[in-house]
This record gives C-alpha cells, sequence and structure tokens, in this order.
C-alpha cells in the first residue's frame, strides 16, 4: 500500500509544508499564531475525512458527530482510566469514532445525496440531545481535559504542537496511499457512475462504508486532538449542528484536489475567524460568510484551485 | 444441459405489477456462439438481459450458468462468475481518462482483498490494459478524458471494461445504439473479432438487422415478453411471425 509514497508529489508537498510551518511557529511567528496553526491542523484532519466522502458525491452534515465522539471519548478514558497519553488519546478518539462509524455505516451506506446529508445530522443531532442532558459527561458544561502527556512526561504547547502535526502527516499519507489504489480510484468511479462499479465485480455499498469508516476515523482523531489541544470538550462546541456546518464549510472553502488542501483551508478558516472576531466582533459570521460566497463565486474548486493556477501544479497532479 | 451449454434460461418469468414482462422464456447459449436478440421496443429483451446479469429478479423460473442455478444472482457475483454485460448507453466513468476506465476494471478484475490497497498504476496491470485497447482499436485514446469521446469509442471502452476479465458469456445491450451508421460496421467487426479470440459465448441486443443478419450465428426474435422464433439469421428473418411483428414489414 505504501510502496513507493515518498516519491508522491502530493506527499513530498505536504511534508515540506508542515516542516515549513514547525519551523516558523517555532521561531518566527507569535505563540497565538501556533494555536490557530494547531487548532487548523487538528481540524483539518476532519475536513480530509470529508473530502473523501466529497469525492464520491456523498456530503455528511453530521460529521461534528464522529469529531464530538473522538473528544468525549478522550474526555471519558481521563475520567474514568486516567487516561492522558497523547498517542493513547488519539488512538482511542480514531478507534471509538471508527467503531461507531462502522456500526451506522451499515444504515448510511444505502443513501445519498439530500438523504444522506440529513441523516447524518440527524445522528449528529441525537449524540447532541444525550450529551446535552447527560449530568456525568457534564452537560451543556462539558468536561474539562488535563494536558496530555507523553510516556509519562507533561508535554509543552511547542510538543503538542510537534505531536498533532507528526499526527496529521502519517494521516495524510495513508489517505494518499489509499487514494492512489484501486480502492482509492473507486472513490471517484462511484461518482461518475455506480452501476458500472457494480458491474465490475465491487459491491458500491461496501466500498462506500469503508470510505465512510475512515472519513469518521479521521473525524474522531481530530476530535480528539482538538479536546488535547482546547483543554475542554462540550456538546456545543464539539457536537452541535454548526459544528457539522463548520466542517462543511472548511471543506467548500479548501477544495478537494490534494490532500494538503483541507489543512491550508482549515488553517486560512482559522485566521479568518480570529481576525473577523477582533476586527468586527458584531459581524464576523457575516464576514466568514461573505468568504465563503466569494469562494463559490470566483473560485468554485476551493483555495486549492487557486493554489495550483498560481503554481501551475496541475500538470504535475496524481491525486486524481 | 450438453456439454456445449454455457447459459440456460427455463421457464422464465416476469411481470411487472400484472403487467408480463418475460413469458415462460426457455433459451440454452453454447460456447462460442454469437446470438442475437431482436424485437420491438418494450417486447422484453432488455428484461431478458437484466434477468440473466442479475439486474432485475425473475418471478418465476431458472437460470442455469456452466451447470449451476444462479437465479436472482447479484451483478457484482454474476461478475465474478463470468458472465458481464456491457450497456445500451455506455457506461463508463466519465471524468476519468480511457486507461484510468481500463485499470480499475482490470484491478477489479485481477485483485481481491487487500491487494486491492496496492497503487494501481501496476506495471503488469498497464501492459495488458495496453493490449486490450489496442485489441479494441482505442490505443490512442488512451489519455483523453472519456466525456471528450465520441459514442464510438465509450461503447468500445464500455465492451473493453466488460471482457477484461475473461468472461464465459457477454451480453451486449445494443451495441451500436447512439453509434453513426459510419461507425457500426467498424465498431462491431472491432468487437466480434476481439471477442472470437476467446471463445466467449456472445448476446447481443440489436434493432439493426444489417448487423444481425452479418454477425450472428442465431437470432431470438422477442414479442409482447415471449420468444417466437429461435433461429438461424436467414430463416429468422424470413419467419412470417418476426417479418410482421419485429420488423413490422
Amino acid at each position: 500500500m505504501f510502496t513507493g509514497i515518498f516519491k508522491d508529489t502530493s506527499v513530498r508537498i505536504l511534508i515540506t509544508f508542515m516542516i515549513v510551518l514547525c519551523v516558523l511557529s517555532s521561531l518566527v511567528l507569535p505563540d497565538w499564531m501556533q494555536n490557530n496553526f494547531m487548532y487548523g491542523l487538528s481540524r483539518g484532519l476532519a475536513i480530509l475525512g470529508l473530502m473523501l466522502l466529497w469525492r464520491t458525491n456523498l456530503v455528511s452534515f453530521g460529521h461534528a458527530l464522529y469529531y464530538g465522539f473522538g473528544a468525549y471519548a478522550v474526555a471519558l478514558c481521563q475520567k474514568y482510566f486516567g487516561i492522558t497519553d497523547i498517542l493513547l488519546r488519539f488512538a482511542i478518539a480514531v478507534i471509538a469514532a471508527g467503531i461507531l462509524g462502522f456500526c451506522l455505516g451499515f444504515i448510511l451506506r444505502k443513501y445519498r445525496e439530500i438523504f444522506f446529508a440529513m441523516l447524518s445530522l440527524a445522528f449528529s443531532m441525537v449524540l447532541y440531545g444525550l450529551l446535552a442532558k447527560a449530568e456525568f459527561l457534564g452537560s451543556t458544561d462539558g468536561m474539562s481535559i488535563s494536558p496530555s502527556t507523553l510516556l509519562g512526561m507533561e508535554l509543552t504547547r511547542q510538543y503538542l504542537f510537534y505531536l498533532i502535526t507528526f499526527f496529521v502527516i502519517c494521516a495524510a499519507i495513508s489517505i494518499q496511499a489509499y487514494l492512489r489504489s484501486t480502492l482509492g480510484h473507486l472513490t471517484t468511479a462511484i461518482q461518475d457512475n455506480e452501476i458500472r462499479v457494480e458491474y465490475l465485480g465491487y459491491s458500491v455499498q461496501k466500498a462506500i462504508h469503508i470510505k465512510y469508516v475512515m472519513s469518521a476515523c479521521l473525524a474522531g482523531g481530530a476530535g480528539g486532538l482538538m479536546a488535547a489541544s482546547l483543554g475542554q470538550v462540550d456538546p456545543d462546541s464539539m457536537v452541535n449542528w454548526n459544528v457539522s456546518g463548520e466542517l462543511v464549510f472548511i471543506t467548500i472553502m479548501s477544495g478537494w484536489g490534494n490532500i494538503l488542501a483541507p489543512f491550508i483551508g482549515a488553517i486560512i478558516f482559522e485566521f479568518i475567524r480570529t481576525y473577523a472576531f477582533e476586527w468586527a466582533p458584531q459581524a464576523w459570521a457575516a464576514i466568514v460568510g461573505g468568504t465563503l460566497l466569494a469562494i463559490i463565486f470566483f473560485f468554485p474548486g476551493g483555495i486549492w484551485s487557486v493554489i495550483e493556477k498560481v503554481f501551475n501544479y496541475g500538470k504535475k497532479k496524481n491525486v486524481k | 444441459m450438453s456439454n456445449d451449454t454455457v447459459l440456460k434460461a427455463s421457464d422464465l418469468n416476469k411481470s411487472f405489477s400484472g403487467i408480463i414482462a418475460a413469458k415462460d422464456i426457455n433459451v440454452s447459449i453454447n460456447q462460442g456462439e454469437i446470438v442475437g436478440i431482436i424485437g420491438a421496443n418494450g417486447a422484453g429483451k432488455t428484461v431478458f438481459v437484466n434477468m440473466i446479469t442479475g439486474y432485475l429478479k425473475p418471478t418465476s423460473g431458472k437460470i442455469e450458468f456452466l451447470g449451476e442455478d444462479i437465479t436472482g444472482i447479484e451483478p457484482r457475483n454474476a461478475t465474478h462468475i463470468g458472465l458481464c454485460r456491457s450497456f445500451q448507453i455506455s457506461q463508463v466513468f466519465m471524468t476519468m481518462s480511457v486507461k484510468q476506465n481500463l485499470m480499475i476494471a482490470m484491478s477489479l478484475s485481477k485483485k481481491n482483498g487487500k491487494a486491492l490497497l496496492d497503487p494501481i498504476a501496476d506495471d503488469e496491470i498497464s501492459k495488458e490494459c495496453d493490449k486490450i485497447l489496442e485489441l479494441y482499436k482505442i490505443l490512442d485514446q488512451s489519455n483523453n478524458i472519456v466525456s471528450t469521446l465520441s459514442q464510438g469509442i465509450r461503447k468500445l471502452l464500455d465492451i473493453a471494461m466488460a471482457v477484461v476479465g475473461n468472461p464465459k458469456v457477454i451480453l451486449l445491450d445494443e451495441p451500436t445504439s447512439g453509434v453513426s451508421v459510419e461507425e457500426k460496421f467498424g465498431i462491431m467487426d472491432i468487437v466480434i473479432a476481439a471477442l472470437k479470440q476467446t471463445e466467449t459465448s456472445v448476446l447481443f441486443v440489436e434493432h439493426d438487422m444489417e448487423i444481425v443478419e452479418r454477425y450472428v450465428d442465431r437470432v431470438i426474435a422477442f414479442y409482447q415478453g415471449e420468444i417466437i422464433c429461435d433461429a438461424p439469421p436467414k430463416e429468422a428473418l424470413s419467419d412470417k411471425k418476426v417479418i410482421e411483428y419485429v420488423l413490422g414489414h
């Protein structure tokens, strides 16, 4: 699966970008920017998952379900088992969301278009309702997360950022390896023609189920990392419908042309929100919405399409 | 079922909310045989093909493939056992190149399990794809995006994708529909020559009697869901019922 993956142009660009980001944020940029990078990269994992579904023409309006589930899995494992190790936290978030995605996937894989979108939203709102009412999970106040450790040592924000970058690189490389495989090519094939895929001897529902579980794992991992970096989980900022909307928003803004796009999109979103909130606290939502409108009207392929044009990267791309 | 018989349909019936689409269909197809299925619109030709390939489940009756009962089989399982089809409207991946289309088809027919996670750009598969593209005379189009190509090339690609796994039987649903008059014989020459090399049995639904007369060993004519004639082309095309109900003379 990973044969020759480091010769892949997209992977090389991804690694270079992440290294530059690490160097800049530790040597040049102020601390608050590092936080934005950290949140952007964490959220970018969920966007990567949505991108995977989008390539199959499926838009999930309820991915906060997995995002929040991963975050709460981290909180619960800390509360009941005292787990604070970042590696375990990430693994637990990914596995918990993956199991939930696997179970719900049996229902969702049968639906397409608006039905898929709304059904996924419905599931996420069920979880939101449960979390908001469950007192042992902190109800609407949520739960606090203690700082992460690594092999027993407490992690500084700086090292947490490096580790998040490492997780992001590993996840994005795995997705790139998947996309260039036969199964990965089925993402676009299913979007083009489900009947043909069935008559080539592969179950479309199975292929969608696999992608859905992968997408859930990525969103869960994103939620777990976000919980570890924010130090707090609560239903409103992790599971509510507006969180799902935000994830879809960033996916559209990012574009789906490359595995790096979700991370660039998520980081840009963090900065737009930060500056919009600072400069126009009463109208920040309108600025964010206006940005999306501008992207849809002028760059329907998302930020990645702009980058492609600027660097003429299109000729070399091999993701598709 | 004789030793030569690869496909046999017995007493096949299909109805949709009381409307009979197929009635008591009994057909045997031998290895390497090329059979033309003719009939007016709504005569039951495509329903028959859809039942054979698992797209529709028969209301009653039995379908045997190489001696095994495959009635109501899932389309993807029909493909796995060697019963493939092409479509009236080409079912290809429009946003991909010709070669990518074929490579996906080839990979799915050759790989399973974990091997499906290996990179699709495999030298061996790529060479085999080139051979098939050459056989179907579309090698020069291999890097072109399918949506930019003519119906004729899409038809050839559709058929090439169906045969990558060397099926025992292929069902072609109107292989020349939507193709220009100038292209149709050229396309059929390529397809039939390629399929004859592999001893694949061919069943094709066709409205064009020139094509039927020229390429098939046997003709099965449908009318109102029933078979009204099953004979060699000359005999079938001069049959009274065929002339009246199919050719409309």
